[in-house]
């Protein structure tokens, strides 16, 4: 149920609308292991959407190779499910139908065997079937978004800030749905996203990028036993290195103490 | 949810009667069933005014006061123009009735009844002033201005001939119409989705969709077989530019992300057109069938008037030879109502269909 991923000496260079050269990636390469949960993160235009979309077939590099289990990544394919930063979802269609999309477009969709209502349970949307998208809410729609992108049972899960658009409490709520979901199915999760907390509350490994050129700086291995704790020591004292590594630390006002 | 809302208004009532042990319960409004009979009344009032105004006043025009036999039902009933004319009132008094007593338990029906009441009464009243200043004391110039009862005197005459002349022109709406419909939109999709079929295309959709349709009714009565197949052809043209337009642009507005989230879940070239494309494009769809349609009515009117052997258009010509004023009024009538009740139909269809876009929360 899950896949291993290959990214080996990719390079993408994108030329914008005035002409210039805007080197996203250089030189990226990055083993991602079978039923491993990466987060990617870095400050904006570090190329971690656009490794993202390489990996998921909707963009093409201009040399080195993605490969997913030995077997070259060429265009799209449902067993790399995709969740956009927008959710994405068709409004025209009801969270319901949304999330069996992905059957009938592979053309297996069979109404009575359907587990359609399975994965609307097991993101906690039981009642919301037949509403559509734009009658719930932000949290409620990027679930639906996860539960439409897992329904075609994908051995890799691509995430791109999935919850960059919600509130702290929301945010919390899905990650720890997105934990179960991962321990449920054991798919491989690659998670973009720019908040430090996030990654370390989930990843197995957090890579670190930097922008222009956009290229991987620093793999960190987040040995902490699961549950995590947000607020324990080694959670905080990991989050203060990899601000370090950003350089950011030193933007932080020194704390002062007022007694 | 909604079974504490019963709680919570339960205990709502159960307060306020403990507060005003006395005093009635509802207010003076729309929910108060007083009120309501009397705004069922007040509308009754207008119509039946002027059902007295038809007695009540002496004809001063040279209108003759036929009989017609009717024969229905296996009776043969004897009736004069006023007699019709009051029948007509008698039922639209029955249709306000019933739908006023039919709303009673529902709140929001009752509500939109007691609003309308004022208009209904104002529409009793202006056919008691027309019927007045038409052919009973003729304050309006004859016979431009005909009575009410002179207008539903057209249906008693003419009946059969009109029921022909307006079937003839459902006939030409709905083949030019359809016709419109099904070509606007397939060539709006094409255009939409095919760079090439823009490029070669768009350009003659742009600038021949400026013309008015009739323009083209010269070529269309020489070029085409017959004046049904002419008629039918200009309705065509007219639908087809405004829908494949305004499609077209639907097609072409669709975000990007749309089509990757579909491409990532397994969809193919199809599935982006008939699943993506289309159903993203659906408002602005039926944005060109709504205005496609009022200019369709227009055009089968104008064509009707210049070279039809049949339809209301060419009624009102026929009639207004012959200074039959009272005929163009009855062609016109049948017009708003059939054209509304298209309208109607065209507007549930894409409440249906846009069901999606509804703001308000079902729950």
């Amino acid at each position: 149920m899950s896949s291993s991923i290959t990214i080996a000496g990719v390079n993408r260079v994108y030329t914008d609308s005035e002409g210039t050269r805007v080197e996203a990636l250089r030189d990226v390469s990055l083993d991602i292991r079978a039923g491993e949960f990466i987060s990617i993160i870095g400050p904006s235009g570090c190329g971690k959407t656009t490794l993202l979309r390489l990996i998921a077939g909707l963009d093409k590099p201009q040399s080195g190779a993605l490969s997913i289990d030995s077997t070259k990544i060429t265009d799209v394919d449902p067993e790399r499910g995709y969740v956009f930063q927008q959710g994405g979802l068709f409004p025209w269609l009801t969270v319901e139908n949304n999330i069996a999309y992905g059957l009938k477009a592979r053309k297996v969709f069979d109404k009575k065997k359907s587990n359609v209502g399975k994965y609307i349970s097991m993101v906690g949307l039981d009642g919301f079937e037949k509403s559509y998208p734009h009658q719930i809410s932000g949290g409620m729609a990027q679930r639906v978004a996860i539960a439409r992108a897992l329904i075609n049972e994908p051995k890799a899960l691509l995430l791109d800030e999935p919850m960059g658009a919600l509130d702290s409490f929301t945010r919390s709520d899905l990650q720890d749905k997105l934990l179960e979901l991962w321990k449920e199915n054991g798919t491989t999760m690659i998670l973009v996203t720019h908040d430090i907390d996030e990654a370390i509350y989930l990843s197995d490994r957090i890579v670190i990028m930097t922008p222009r050129p956009g290229k991987i700086s620093k793999i960190i291995d987040v040995d902490l036993p699961r549950p995590r704790q947000r607020g324990s020591g080694d959670f905080l004292s990991m989050r203060r290195d990899i601000l370090e590594l950003f350089e950011l630390a030193q933007a932080q006002p020194q704390p002062e103490y007022v007694i | 949810m909604n079974a504490a809302a019963i709680k919570g208004h339960e205990t709502g009532v159960i307060l306020k009667k403990e507060e005003t042990a006395e005093k009635p319960a509802v207010k003076w409004g729309y929910k108060h069933n007083g009120y309501y009979l009397l705004k069922i009344l007040f509308v009754t009032a207008g119509f039946l005014i002027a059902i007295i105004t038809n007695i009540a006043f002496p004809q001063k025009a040279a209108v003759d006061i036929k009989d017609y036999i009717i024969n229905a039902f296996g009776l043969s009933i004897k009736l004069t123009m006023n007699d019709a004319y009051i029948f007509v009132l008698v039922g639209l008094i029955l249709l306000y009735v019933v739908t006023g007593l039919t709303a009673w338990n529902n709140k929001d029906k009752r509500k939109k009844y007691s609003k309308n009441a004022a208009f209904r009464f104002a529409l009793g009243i202006a056919l008691a002033l027309w019927d007045i200043g038409g052919t009973k004391l003729q304050f309006f110039p004859q016979p431009f201005f005909p009575g009410p009862a002179q207008v539903i005197e057209t249906y008693l005459a003419d009946g059969a001939y009109v029921v022909q002349n307006t079937l003839y022109s459902l006939r030409l709406y709905a083949a030019g119409f359809s016709c419109g419909v099904l070509l606007g939109v397939g060539t709006g999709i094409l255009i939409g989705w095919f760079p090439k079929v823009y490029y070669w295309v768009f350009p003659v959709l742009k600038i021949t969709g400026v013309v008015p349709a009739v323009a083209w009714m010269p070529f269309a009565l020489t070029l085409l077989p017959n004046s049904f197949s002419a008629a039918v052809f200009l309705i065509v043209i007219c639908a087809w530019f405004q829908i494949a337009f305004l499609t077209a642009q639907g097609i072409q507005s669709t975000p990007k992300q749309s089509y990757e989230a579909a491409r990532v879940l397994g969809s193919g070239q199809f599935g982006l057109i008939f699943h993506v494309a289309i159903p993203h494009a659906m408002p602005d769809i039926f944005t060109g069938i709504c205005s496609a349609n009022a200019m369709a009515f227009t055009t089968l009117v104008m064509s009707e008037m210049l070279g039809q052997p049949g339809g209301l258009g060419y009624y009102i010509n026929q009639s207004k030879v012959w200074s039959a004023y009272y005929k163009v009024l009855a062609a016109i009538v049948i017009m708003a109502v059939l054209f509304s009740l298209i309208n109607y139909l065209i507007g549930r269809v894409q409440k249906r269909a846009l069901r999606w876009q509804e703001g308000v929360l079902k729950k």
